[in-house]
């Protein structure tokens, strides 16, 4: 088992996707299947996108296992008011500097969705979302 | 095709990856939108994108593409290329406008992704 944690900063565009990096380097060590990687990273890498264009910062938490990969993002808000619509491809709340780093085009809930095998998001207005995300290493 | 016939064929300029002439890649995808790259399947493509910031070198790293070829004589910086150099990632850069890119690369063989 093993357990690690990132920080993420609001607006931090920078430094969006070190997070994801990280991930993958450790999950390429334990040679962990290439496509199984991909997937985890991509998810990863779109919600830690999200946390830094949408949420006022959070953390990643990373637990890992030999059968599985858990990652949750907890933010500080703002919140999402409709999580069902946030669902929906090409509904988006971004602004212009999200559309600038090429993204906010409403694709990310459903990329992340598409690439993990449960999710669960948990959201309060003005309190903060939480994405948790499972990825099966041998399903 | 090699990125050597690339670079030929659209007069580009090898930003990073100049010991890596002889690569050769089948596939390429057209996007400015980083969120639709990450939907590929595929791997070990061309990325022909007019969008330069780190974003587009960290997508490219989740996604496991391998080249990026920048359109419209964008500027890399040099942040971009160290990530590029971290994660062995080839960047070219030509002056054509993606509509033109796109074309000429098609015309020569390059194939889409779908």
């Amino acid at each position: 088992m093993m357990h690690t944690e990132f920080i993420v900063v609001e607006g931090d565009f920078a430094n969006a996707g070190k997070a994801s990096s990280e991930i993958k380097k450790t999950l390429k060590q334990l040679n962990i299947d290439n496509q199984k990687i991909k997937k985890i990273v991509v998810a990863v890498y779109e919600a830690e996108v999200n946390a830094i264009a949408h949420a006022y910062g959070g953390t990643i938490f990373v637990d890992l296992d030999e059968e599985k990969i858990c990652v949750l993002i907890k933010d500080k808000g703002p919140g999402i008011p409709d999580i069902a619509r946030a669902m929906e491809k090409g509904y988006s709340t971004a602004s212009a500097k999200v559309r600038e780093m090429g993204f906010g085009a409403g694709m990310g809930l459903p990329n992340i969705k598409n690439n993990v095998d449960e999710l669960d998001i948990q959201s309060e207005v003005g309190v903060g979302t939480e994405i948790k995300m499972i990825v099966n290493f041998n399903s | 095709m090699k990125i050597t016939d690339i670079v030929k064929i659209l007069d580009a300029q090898v930003i990073v990856g100049r010991e890596d002439m002889d690569y050769s890649i089948d596939h390429g995808f057209a996007s400015d939108l980083m969120s639709d790259v990450l939907t590929l399947e595929e791997e070990h493509l061309i990325l022909i994108t007019g969008l330069c910031n780190n974003q587009t070198i960290r997508t490219a790293e989740m996604a496991n593409i391998s080249v990026i070829l920048f359109v419209r004589n964008k500027q890399v910086s040099e942040d971009m290329i160290e990530l590029a150099l971290e994660n062995d990632i080839i960047i070219l850069s030509c002056k054509y406008s993606m509509f033109r890119t796109v074309g000429l690369l098609y015309e020569n063989g390059l194939v889409p992704v779908y």
